[in-house]
């Protein structure tokens, strides 16, 4: 019952915090999104800690790389975008 | 069991979590709420290693390396018109990643179960959940990824007992689904993924490429639910919290790119399957349009007062808009005031333009937003329309039952002179004839967008 109150709960939490983006930012905030579900990665740290044969270990394995590029990648593309809107709107961009 | 301090540790970067995402929907703080989560997910990841006893620790953070390095590299490398495929891999391997959480998640599950101990069935819902859902994600993303980068053709594609396969195979996993609840098994999970890598294709081969965005979306909330899934399997609050919030916000974001582009979900997804709109009649009229050389267009821009520009998918497509910057950094010091009116859906994603002409180092004060421009085209001299088609199709405001009846346009056509820098006579992505193009007060220059800009900019400096 918790866990569901906590899905709950965060459904209206998730529409909530993004009910007034403009238009301009839904690149970004998908993008931003998205590598927010990398954190998929602590689950992968999770079941490859516990592996108990070498098959699993290696698709442990390959599920913490994947969910690495995942979050590390989001983040960093994410960050890159942004930092165009954040250039322009001081005295000309910083390059 | 989790320690407290573990707990409050994964609390707090859920928090992160929900403040970057309210942070990325202001243009101020957007940044700040960027680098707030990437803080929360490194927060959570070195928690990780001190709250559960864990085997194979040298192996776990080499892979966490090499996932580093290919994430960073390939986030630094690409270019800013093809960021859009970007994400769309990057949500592909997320998905890609729970899916195969959960088959090893359903291991232990499976032991339980032959010991003869009572395994709780919503566990097992949960799994097959994640292992469905994700791998759907993980292979329509790479679809989508496939038709941004142009690898597979961005028309829809479709093929005689499409619908039927795809109503079947979803048949198959709901009963694979309920077969793993009632009588948990591997092979079953392994089945379960490779039906939903079928599914994930089906799902988005027959989505035009306009629509491509709008899918991405989506499956990145799908991405989302399953990590929450996935989290509540393993009775990680964190994972729950976190892929709810993306779940939720991203459905909701999908809808909200949908209403922009007047179209709904269910249309977009299986409008193709319908033979509806997304497959774009194509027709090509033969109805005589007024079209001219790059020096007549010149003319008509470097004495006019006023020019808006409405750049479109096009100009991403073709590259043009470090040209166009240059034009009307030409056009500006000739005493022309020029703005760019961005639609909303403007580009390959919802904001993609803003992104692109960012790139291009256009001032950000040139770029004005619908509603914000709409009322200073009939005060305008000349309407630039660079490869945009739909988003000033007067359609949308004059024939009910158009497919793009409803979303609002840019009024180019109330401009004094339009031109449009075109490849073709071809439709836009809604598949219908743009009235507009046969106006007497329009011009059309065709080629594609970044040769005739060249050609454009000489032409005006010669002048």
């Amino acid at each position: 019952m918790v866990w569901l109150t906590i899905f709950v709960l965060s459904i209206f939490v998730g529409v909530e915090v993004i009910s007034k983006v403009s238009s301009t930012l839904h690149t970004p905030l998908m993008s931003g999104a998205n590598a927010i579900h990398g954190v998929i990665l602590i689950g992968a740290i999770i079941v490859t800690g516990t592996a108990d044969t070498t098959g699993q270990l290696i698709v442990g394995l390959a599920a913490v790389v994947l969910a690495t590029v995942n979050m590390v990648g989001g983040f960093v593309v994410t960050d890159r975008m942004l930092q165009m809107f954040s250039g322009r709107k001081k005295q000309g961009p910083p390059e | 069991m989790i320690s407290i301090w573990a707990q409050l540790a994964y609390l707090l970067a859920a928090v992160c979590f929900i403040v970057a995402l309210k942070g990325l929907s202001s243009p101020k703080s957007a940044r700040n709420g960027n680098l707030l989560g990437a803080a929360g997910a490194l927060l959570a990841t070195i928690v990780v290693f001190f709250a559960q006893d864990l085997d194979h620790l040298p192996l776990i953070l080499g892979a966490i390396a090499l996932g580093t390095v290919l994430g960073v590299v390939g986030a630094q490398r690409v270019q800013m018109t093809q960021m859009p495929q970007l994400v769309a891999l990057f949500n592909g391997v997320g998905g890609g990643a729970a899916a195969l959480v959960a088959l090893l998640e359903l291991i232990p599950l499976v032991d339980a179960d032959q010991a003869g101990l009572d395994v709780p069935t919503f566990h097992l819902v949960a799994t097959a959940f994640t292992v469905l859902v994700g791998s759907v994600s993980f292979a329509g993303s790479l679809v989508t990824f496939a038709k941004l980068q142009e690898l597979i053709t961005t028309r829809p594609v479709i093929f005689p007992g499409l619908p039927v396969l795809f109503g079947g195979s979803f048949l198959a996993a709901l009963v694979l689904g309920v077969f793993l609840v009632v009588n948990p098994a591997l092979w079953l999970g392994v089945v379960l993924c490779l039906v939903g890598l079928a599914l994930g294709l089906m799902l988005v081969l027959p989505v035009g490429g306009a629509d491509v965005p709008i899918v991405i979306s989506l499956l990145n909330a799908f991405t989302g639910l399953s990590v929450a899934a996935g989290g509540y399997v393993l009775g990680n609050t964190l994972l729950l919290v976190a892929g709810t919030l993306v779940g939720a916000s991203g459905t909701f974001l999908t809808l909200l790119m949908a209403a922009a582009m007047g179209r709904s979900v269910g249309n977009i997804l299986f409008g193709a399957l319908k033979g509806g709109s997304t497959l774009g009649g194509g027709e090509i009229s033969d109805r005589p349009v007024k079209s001219a050389g790059p020096e007549d267009v010149a003319i008509l821009l470097a004495y006019a007062q006023r020019v808006i520009i409405v750049p479109g998918y096009g100009l991403a497509v073709a590259q043009a808009q470090h040209g166009l910057r240059e034009l009307v950094d030409v056009l500006t010091e000739r005493g022309i005031r020029v703005d760019y009116a961005i639609h909303p859906v403007a580009g390959r994603m919802p904001g993609h333009m803003n992104v692109l002409l960012a790139e291009a180092q256009v001032p950000y004060e040139q770029l004005k937003e619908m509603d914000e421009i709409n009322g200073d085209f009939k005060n305008t001299d000349v309407a630039l329309v660079v490869g945009a088609n739909d988003v000033v199709n007067p359609a949308a405001k004059t024939t009910p039952g158009a497919p793009i009846y409803g979303m609002p346009i840019l009024n180019a056509g109330e401009a004094h002179q339009v031109v449009f820098m075109k490849r073709s006579m071809r439709p836009g992505f809604a598949g219908i004839e743009n009235e507009l193009l046969f106006d007497p007060k329009t011009t059309l220059l065709f080629g594609d967008a970044r040769e005739s800009m060249t050609k454009l900019l000489s032409a005006v400096k010669a002048l």
